[in-house]
């Protein structure tokens, strides 16, 4: 651990510059979204050619510590459900296991690389799709939605109806009534908590972006506290994973330290934000950064297929220009709503 | 099962991974305090006023 911090103090300024940057810009998605962390510090290490190991292990103990800010930002804004977090974690867990079996299983039949690929692109295409088409509908029942604040607004938020029809049909007791007076059957948390972590643990990935609009299409809770509450899950799953990586020296103190200075800032702001942006002005782009996402996969693959490097720094540059774009858009997007916002004060007093 | 990985106690990891907690803390601690004290100004710079979104 000491040679880590002595290791942060000796890297060059550059390096400790861009570090800041990019967490700033992880951090900002990641308070903003509830995910978006680990698909885009894991690939930009390997890019710089860290090990593997040390790539996913950093990557990790960073979603951790960026997971710690957004949750306790979140928590003061009233956006955390433990009760669903709890059932959350028990599913995920054993999903996560499944999971993770599955790909040994395909890895016996050397048919996992491509499976996992395929999944992928069609699963970030697919969420990527529905959100974007949802956002241009201009249809705002559900989705990626933020206009609430507080527990009074978060029980006047309008539920998806697949939601709706999901909590009418499956009514197996026991039933919880969670944040924003929203009333399920366990066995539907488990059963979302279940299936996502199968797909979190197959494709070696946190989950976020498969969790977060799970629990807002299948278990109806308002979208800011999907993002309040699967940050507070990524804590456990952070937590737990980081400490399996450095168990064997895959957590590099040197790389975390910096990149969580950056992203402290950055949670803060995109935390924030979730109060004061429009939905619908940032749906649209969110899903737009699936698609990128999903297109940038599918050309890395291509690319690791035909042999061709070029193609894989393609798709990197894909998804981390999405991400500075998309982090950009918050920002622009939080100052346009309050300076309007202003404007109708300094009107109304006038 | 396969691939099921038990975490097995390592008191240098628990202190590396207590450390990035720690410092999660900090940060979140020190950037809250440094809202406070030039926050109101940052957003008069940026909004051209007072706001209450934090």
């Amino acid at each position: 651990m000491l040679s880590s911090l002595i290791g942060t103090i000796g890297s060059s300024p550059e390096t400790i510059a861009l570090f800041v940057g990019f967490g700033l810009v992880v951090g900002l998605l990641f308070g903003f979204f509830g995910m978006g962390g680990s698909f885009l510090v894991t690939p930009a290490l390997l890019m710089m050619g860290y090990p593997a190991s040390v790539a996913v292990g950093s990557g990790m103990a960073f979603v951790f510590g960026t997971a710690v800010i957004a949750t306790l930002k979140h928590h003061d804004l009233g956006q955390v459900d433990y009760k669903l977090g709890a059932i959350m974690i028990a599913g995920t867990t054993i999903g996560i296991e499944v999971g993770r079996a599955s790909v040994f299983y395909l890895e016996s039949l050397g048919l996992a690389g491509g499976v996992i690929s395929v999944v992928y692109v069609f699963l970030l295409g697919g969420i990527g799709l529905m959100i974007t088409r949802d956002a241009l509908s201009g249809d705002s029942d559900g989705g990626i939605d933020h206009d609430a604040d507080g527990d009074e607004d978060l029980s006047e938020y309008e539920i998806p109806e697949i939601a709706t029809r999901i909590q009418e049909t499956v009514r197996i007791p026991p039933m919880v009534t969670l944040r924003g007076d929203v009333r399920v059957s366990v066995w539907v948390i488990t059963a979302v908590a279940f299936s996502t972590g199968v797909l979190s643990g197959f494709l070696g990935v946190g989950g976020g972006f498969i969790r977060m609009p799970a629990m807002i299409y299948a278990i109806g809770v308002p979208t800011p506290v999907a993002v309040g509450t699967d940050l507070f899950e990524i804590v456990f799953s952070g937590g737990i994973g980081s400490y399996l990586y450095g168990q064997s020296g895959g957590v590099d103190l040197s790389i975390v330290a910096p990149l969580l200075f950056g992203s402290a800032l950055g949670a803060r702001i995109g935390s924030a934000a979730t109060a004061v942006v429009d939905a619908d002005d940032i749906k649209v782009y969110f899903g737009g950064m699936l698609l990128a996402g999903s297109v940038a996969v599918g050309i890395g693959e291509v690319g690791s297929y035909l042999g061709n490097e070029l193609l894989e720094t393609v798709g990197l540059f894909l998804v981390i220009g999405a991400a500075v774009a998309v982090a950009g858009a918050i920002v622009f997007s939080t100052l346009r709503t309050l300076r309007s916002t202003r404007g109708r004060v300094t009107a109304t007093t006038d | 099962m396969p691939g099921l990985e038990v975490p097995t106690w390592d008191p240098e990891t628990a202190m590396l991974i207590g450390a990035i907690l720690l410092e999660a803390i900090v940060l979140y601690v020190g950037y809250a305090g440094l809202e406070r004290l030039v926050g109101r100004r940052l957003m008069k710079f940026l909004i051209g006023g007072d706001s209450d979104a934090q």
